[in-house]
């Protein structure tokens, strides 16, 4: 009993000084930025001393789960993921009906009802969070199903909003007869931009990407006649119901309708894709290049779909943004915008619908709610993708790969029922 | 003719720049497979910490030359514990990982690096002190190159040499190589992988840092974004060069530079952007292992 107390007491002492030294070495790391502030105007110097006291704790006690989150990992590597609570809990909602065709009542009752429930403001957030759903479920076809990732997505997004501000600009077009339009120059661009990456490996594709990204938003900074510049397209008009007059906050409310139409469009076609012929040519792109080749597929053309599909909805997306915020200009179209929808795509779980609507939501929503917090979200987005991909690299919810199972004599009495129940 | 010369080590200067950052990018890539996208944060973080050890150290009456280099020689550890740091966080956990996790996760450790400094500092420019005299001895040809842009070309050509020296003939460098070419063998062979990537990252970020001091003693301003661009372009001179490569990075920094330097003097200064980037996409379509870069074929 003694011995085993003593060794418990030393591993104790043993994990204790190694989270000290871990939090003096980050003391040590963040003190210069974080506690030294320079005013370079009064050549002053202010110390903030507070801030290394607060490291220092945080430091501590954050090593200690940083071990036990990595001995976690290290075991449950082996384990099984379909024994996790998620699974269960998804198997659970999705094979019984009763629970699942409730659940989707009611959320279908609130997301109708929310406009009218509340105010014309939380219908805006509502909007612009449906908005990054389907720049997520686009972006999703790219990254998480065909596996190219595209750093530059916030392109596509600028050619749908440019398109329908331009034409309404110079021909004054409505909102509809624009929408189609930015869409289809939005595949287009997905095609001229994808064909010359199309021989690029995983990483030089990112940058390219990223690069063709940074070039159309410079273009649309610095080419004046064409853009307007820095300055940007106000003005634009709001989509148009038939003639109808609307106040303001009708028009949000029939802009928060148009949005979940064309959100469950998107989750339709999405889901639709991801189990045609192409959907799964892009996830077997994804797992292996070589073996799918192999397989007989035309690697030219799934790549290309994948990011032109993808385009598309940013397109769509770019024309609802033009509309509803009436003006745009370059600076909406940063790199930053990229890396938030892939961030969306990444912690809500690559390649899973579900994963992608609740990362977007929990992703816009939250620092909307938590408005103390709010200068902190981009710290928080970056932080929480490197965890996500070093503690749960399948997001917050797993994709579920379809799974055909053979087996012979169930096979055939199912296929006897159906057909008894069919004549 | 004149203005021919001012752009041409104009060029120089960013080039030397590109190229000590480029070698971060190289030499992780080389060993890892690995583009490390928080590189050009370490180097905005060089930067800064240079300046805010210049401001504290002027309290202590310090001034000219010997600031610099102190200024500098902190700012050079400090990026190196950074990069050490990231390397143990956001790499290390993720060697057997998909190809594009360790990726993602770059990203996010540059969004978020960017994002500590900016609400730890500000997110104004801070002008950068001026720590060295124009020197005497450049006066005739002060109107095309400043002291400054002699001082980043000279410690660009040192840092170069001695790297080179370093990983041909000390131990380490023979145990990255070697960790380049087969890590599995490497491992075998008694090679401590994990100190060398380690080392990799510290030298890399080192680097980063001394172009960091350097370019913001150039132009006397800097702020939280100025490592995003810097990052990206340094990574075009490591890719035109052909990545893993070390003269590759240099060349390519130089290319990049006279490129950038010619065509914003010549043609625009608009697109300056568009034509790094451009010459990023062209480079890559065209030849994807860079000018001296070797074409590596994928074994099934």
């Amino acid at each position: 009993m003694g011995i085993q107390a003593g060794l418990i007491i030393r591993k104790a002492a043993s994990e204790i000084f190694r989270s000290a030294l871990v939090s003096c070495w980050f003391m040590f790391l963040t003190f210069p930025i974080m506690v030294i502030k320079v005013n370079p105007l009064e050549r002053t110097i202010e110390w903030r001393w507070m801030r290394l006291v607060w490291i220092g704790v945080a430091a501590f006690l954050l090593s200690f789960v940083w071990r036990y989150l990595m001995m976690r990992r290290e075991r449950g590597s082996a384990r099984d993921e379909s024994e996790s609570w998620q699974a269960r809990l998804g198997k659970r909602i999705r094979n019984d009906r009763k629970t699942s065709y409730a659940l989707l009542a009611a959320l279908g009752l609130f997301m109708v009802l929310f406009p009218f429930t509340f105010s014309s403001y939380q219908t805006q957030i509502m909007i612009s969070a449906l908005m990054y759903v389907m720049l997520g479920l686009g972006l999703n076809i790219v990254v998480g199903l065909a596996g190219l990732l595209d750093l530059g997505y916030v392109a596509f997004y600028a050619v749908g909003a440019y398109s329908y501000a331009l034409l309404n600009h110079h021909f004054d077009l409505g909102f509809w007869a624009a929408l189609p339009v930015g869409a289809s120059l939005a595949f287009l661009f997905g095609i001229l931009l994808g064909f010359p990456v199309l021989r690029l490996r995983g990483d030089y594709l990112a940058i390219v990407t990223l690069g063709f990204g940074e070039i159309i938003r410079l273009i649309l900074e610095n080419w004046n006649e064409f853009s307007f510049g820095p300055s940007g397209i106000a003005g634009i008009s709001r989509p148009a119901l038939f003639g109808v007059d609307l106040s303001l906050d009708q028009h949000t409310i029939y802009l928060y309708y148009i949005v979940v139409a064309l959100v469950l469009v998107t989750i339709f076609v999405v889901g639709r894709l991801r189990n045609s012929r192409i959907g799964r040519a892009w996830i077997a792109l994804r797992e292996d290049e070589v073996a799918c080749q192999a397989m007989g597929i035309d690697k030219t053309r799934t790549k290309l779909t994948a990011f032109a599909l993808g385009a598309t909805w940013a397109g769509f997306v770019g024309c609802i943004f033009a509309a509803k915020t009436t003006f745009i200009n370059p600076a909406s179209f940063t790199f930053m915008e990229s890396a938030i929808i892939l961030s969306i795509v990444v912690l809500g779980g690559m390649g899973s619908i579900i994963g992608v609507i609740v990362g977007a939501l929990v992703l816009i929503l939250l620092p909307e709610y938590l408005r103390a917090f709010s200068e902190y979200r981009m710290l928080v987005f970056g932080a929480s993708m490197v965890l996500i991909m070093v503690f749960r690299p399948q997001g917050i919810i797993t994709g579920v790969r379809r799974r055909y199972q053979f087996r012979l004599s169930e096979s055939r009495e199912a296929q006897r029922e159906k057909d008894a129940a069919s004549a | 003719m004149d203005y021919f010369f001012e752009l041409f080590f104009g060029g120089l200067t960013r080039g030397s720049i590109y190229a000590l950052i480029a070698l971060g990018y190289t030499m992780v890539y080389g060993i890892i497979e690995l583009i490390n996208f928080a590189h050009g944060e370490i180097y905005m973080i060089g930067a800064f910490t240079a300046l805010i050890a210049a401001s504290a150290l002027s309290l202590l009456g310090l001034t000219g030359p010997s600031l610099l280099i102190l200024a500098g020689l902190i700012a050079v550890v400090y990026s190196a514990a950074y990069g050490f740091t990231i390397e143990k966080i956001a790499y290390k956990p993720l060697r057997k990982a998909q190809r594009l996790s360790p990726l993602i996760s770059a990203i996010g450790m540059s969004i978020f690096l960017q994002n500590y400094v900016l609400l730890a500092q500000t997110s104004d420019f801070l002008s950068f002190p001026t720590l060295v005299d124009e020197f005497a001895f450049m006066e005739p040809v002060s109107h095309i190159m400043r002291s400054s842009e002699l001082l980043i070309v000279v410690t660009t050509a040192i840092a170069t040499v001695l790297l080179t020296l370093f990983i041909k003939f000390s131990r380490m460098g023979k145990a990255m190589r070697a960790t380049a070419q087969d890590k599995t063998m490497a491992m075998l062979l008694g090679i401590d992988i994990n100190r060398v990537i380690s080392v990799t990252f510290i030298i890399g970020s080192a680097l980063a840092a001394v172009g960091g001091v350097l370019i913001s003693n150039h132009i006397g301003q800097i702020n939280f974004y100025i490592g995003f661009i810097a990052g990206i372009k340094a990574f075009t001179a490591a890719v035109l060069g052909g990545i893993g490569s070390i003269p590759g990075a240099v060349l390519g920094g130089l290319i990049l530079g006279w490129t950038e330097s010619f065509a914003t003097g010549y043609i625009s200064s608009d697109y300056e952007d568009v034509f790094a980037f451009g010459l990023l996409v062209f480079i890559l379509i065209f030849r994807p292992a860079g000018i001296l870069g070797r074409t590596s074929s994928e074994k099934v």
